[in-house]
């Protein structure tokens, strides 16, 4: 007898609803602790330089992922505050599939001296104006409004 | 079997905390790095990647192996994830070595992260639905439950007593005083200390449970003709086994772990051991909580039924003693970041088995010693002999 | 003796680090909320204890008499093949008095969890559920017990229509 022949109505199957109590405290580790305390405290923008593989990391990291030598102190250097938009989107819907108003406008940014790429807002732009290629530079909060996170920069602008 | 034979060559680990500054990128790298330099090879040496870690839930990152594998040496190499539960440690070594033994790869690297901190209230928030959520979530479960029900039935069918099962408490933390990366060790600790401990869930106490912890641990495996060029003394991997038993928990027998006696014969056979109390020299059983050792070794089929508590009570699993266990000091002793507890009960091994284990290192030329972890829902074990 | 192990000495925190803000910290607390479905065998299990009945279903090839049911018998991988009535007593198989819930808030009273051996189903066939109405010291590995159900209508086709097994 198959499994399915237990079945007699389909309204008969339940489900149960819950979730899990979970909730997270981050830490930013090592080399995120040093890049957010900069940010927050001299509104810098930092990465670190893999020499041997001429790989710039926005955020920093404490080794090289490629070839896993160590990037110390002396491997770290200031980026941005500009750089060159990469890519763009607009984006229409909530996480719950519900109509943003204004429509967010999120920009891929590589920072001046870095390798890799940064998501962050784009603002002070008409949607027409943005494309890729445009300088675009960080604007931050000001010092008593910062905390040490991602979102000390309030957006990019074109520069 | 037509397999090639696979060494371990390099170990390192972190030490282990209960809450570490450092990701669990981070500490995937230094873990991967001190087993790199342990062998004097580099990041370009290693052909494959291994990463054993538990729930994505602990850390809260989906993904969690894609997203640890930069620091594991992953980036742009065949990397795989295992993950089975506790069992993981252990396990991670026996994918490490069909890597190589297949003759797919001729090094592998495996390293174990575990960063249980960032899950609040507490780890457990994340483990809740390990209980069937019509049959046993409603009735607001503590995982302790599991272990406790467990406990009490093993000290029940053997007629046991709190103190042949706290002994093990003692001489773990004991043995972990000598460990450089121990969160736990205690040179002090007494019998009394652990009976005297909290009541959590009867017969659970306090000093009987290894706490959660953050850390990682790596280790080199390499193909015979790497193994030989690079070290004189190679840890071959002689038998690997593991074995998952019912999600019914509740239907099985508590008080004999049948999966890790499953496990062992996989391992012993592939090994070629037909008495292990006699071929083996070193016992490294997953001690999340105290009680499991005497279980564990039970099932390795180390003593008989029921006589564990007997041997340990003898002396006979001290580091002097006719066969050590958990010399390392288990993770009673020296902490329980999930998976790389597993992988540190291999390190040791691999140190033991090399007479570099310093301060607990087990005399008479130990030749052979076997190393198992537990986990999942209290149903898998995993099973690996590393020999000289 | 630290080099001579490769081990690496992690940087640990401790409470003072946070409350004094030498660490940045990001909280989450995620939204993932589920609907679990019962499932055939799950599904039937609780409209029976709804009835006040505990259901289960029998392997005729391995002879097991399975609670809470399931529609394939694990062992042998047939489906199952018929569902029977087991009775609402049984044997305390295991217990613990646990003192501390899940996120470590201690209790006054012990909440007494067991392992209980259903009358009617395969011996070893057992399920987790509640003491209740019961002396913590008292209780034994062995003792008999029976069900202590919700009256008829507060029951909601769940395992809680069960409040707990209470010593015979």
């Amino acid at each position: 007898m198959a499994i399915l022949d237990n079945l007699e109505h389909a309204v008969d199957a339940q489900a149960m609803r819950g979730s899990l109590p979970t909730r997270y405290r981050y830490t930013a580790g090592v080399a995120g602790q040093k890049f957010l305390a900069a940010l927050r405290d001299e509104g810098t923008l930092l990465g670190s330089r893999c020499d041997k593989c001429q790989y710039t990391y926005v955020p920093p990291r404490m080794y090289c992922e490629r070839c896993f030598a160590a990037l110390p102190e002396s491997a770290w250097i200031r980026v941005g505050p500009s750089g060159t938009l990469l890519s763009f989107t607009l984006v229409h819907l909530d996480l719950e599939d519900k109509p943003l108003d204004p429509p967010r406008l999120l920009g891929l940014i590589q920072l001046d001296g870095a390798s890799g790429t940064l998501v962050h807002d784009l603002s002070e732009v008409e949607r027409r104006a943005v494309r890729i290629g445009l300088r675009v530079t960080a604007v931050f909060k000001t010092k008593p409004e910062r905390s040490g996170s991602i979102l000390d920069i309030r957006y990019f602008k074109p520069e | 079997m037509a397999m090639r034979r696979v060494a371990i060559i390099g170990a390192g680990m972190t030490r282990f905390v209960r809450r570490a500054l450092e990701t669990g990128r981070e500490l995937s790298w230094e873990a991967a790095g001190q087993a790199l330099q342990s062998c004097e090879m580099t990041l370009d040496d290693i052909e494959s990647v291994v990463m054993g870690s538990a729930p994505d839930a602990f850390d809260g990152v989906h993904m969690k192996s894609e997203w640890l594998a930069d620091g594991a040496g992953g980036w742009g190499k065949p990397y795989m994830r295992g993950y089975v539960g506790g069992g993981t440690g252990v396990f991670s070594v026996a994918q490490g070595w069909y890597h190589v033994a297949s003759g797919l790869f001729d090094t592998c690297l495996v390293v174990c992260e575990e960063k249980m901190s960032p899950c609040k209230p507490h780890p457990q928030a994340a483990f809740i639905s390990i209980f069937d959520n019509f049959t046993e979530r409603p009735l607001g479960p503590n995982l302790l439950w599991i272990f406790a029900l467990e406990m009490n039935a093993y000290m029940q069918r053997y007629g046991l007593k709190k103190e042949d099962i706290a002994q093990v408490a003692v001489k773990n933390k004991r043995n972990a005083a000598d460990h450089p990366a121990a969160l736990l060790g205690d040179p002090a600790i007494t019998l009394q200390d652990v009976l005297n401990s909290e009541v959590l869930a009867w017969p659970v106490q306090r000093l009987d449970v290894s706490p959660v912890s953050d850390g990682a641990v790596a280790v080199v495996l390499a193909a015979d003709h790497v193994a030989r060029r690079v070290t004189n003394k190679p840890v071959w991997i002689e038998g690997v086994g593991w074995n998952l038993d019912t999600a019914h928990w509740t239907d099985r027998d508590l008080s004999y772990p049948t999966y890790v006696e499953e496990a062992a014969r996989m391992a012993y056979t592939m090994a070629g051991i037909t008495e292990p109390r006699k071929q083996i020299n070193i016992a490294e059983p997953y001690d999340p909580f105290d009680y499991k050792e005497l279980h564990h070794l039970e099932g390795l089929m180390l003593f008989d039924k029921g006589k564990a508590p007997e041997a340990t009570a003898l002396g006979v699993t001290q580091r002097n003693g006719d066969l050590p266990v958990c010399p390392s000091g288990g993770l009673l002793g020296v902490g329980n970041p999930i998976a790389a507890a597993g992988l540190m009960k291999i390190a040791e091994i691999f140190w033991q088995l090399r007479e570099e284990a310093g301060a607990r290192q087990v005399p008479g030329k130990p030749r052979r010693g076997v190393a198992q972890a537990w986990g999942d829902l209290m149903q898998v074990g995993t099973v690996v002999v590393l020999g000289r | 003796m630290a080099t001579h192990n490769h081990v690496f000495p992690t940087t640990g925190l401790s409470q003072s680090d946070f409350d004094q803000n030498r660490v940045v910290t990001v909280d989450w607390v995620p939204r993932a909320e589920y609907a679990w479905d019962e499932g055939v065998a799950m599904g039937r299990y609780l409209q029976g204890l709804k009835e006040g009945k505990i259901l289960g279903r029998v392997c005729h090839k391995c002879r097991r008499r399975l609670v809470p049911p399931r529609m394939f018998c694990e062992q042998c991988f047939r489906p199952t093949d018929e569902w029977f009535e087991a009775g609402d007593t049984g044997t305390v198989k295991t217990f613990s008095l646990c003192y501390v819930t899940w996120d470590m808030i201690k209790l006054d009273q012990p909440q007494i969890p067991a392992v209980i051996d259903i009358d009617g189903a395969s011996p070893g066939m057992g399920i987790m559920h509640l003491l209740g109405d019961a002396d913590p010291q008292a209780v034994r590995i062995g003792m008999k017990v029976w069900a202590v159900w919700r009256p008829v209508d507060q029951r909601a086709g769940a395992i809680t229509d069960i409040l707990y097994w209470k010593p015979m």
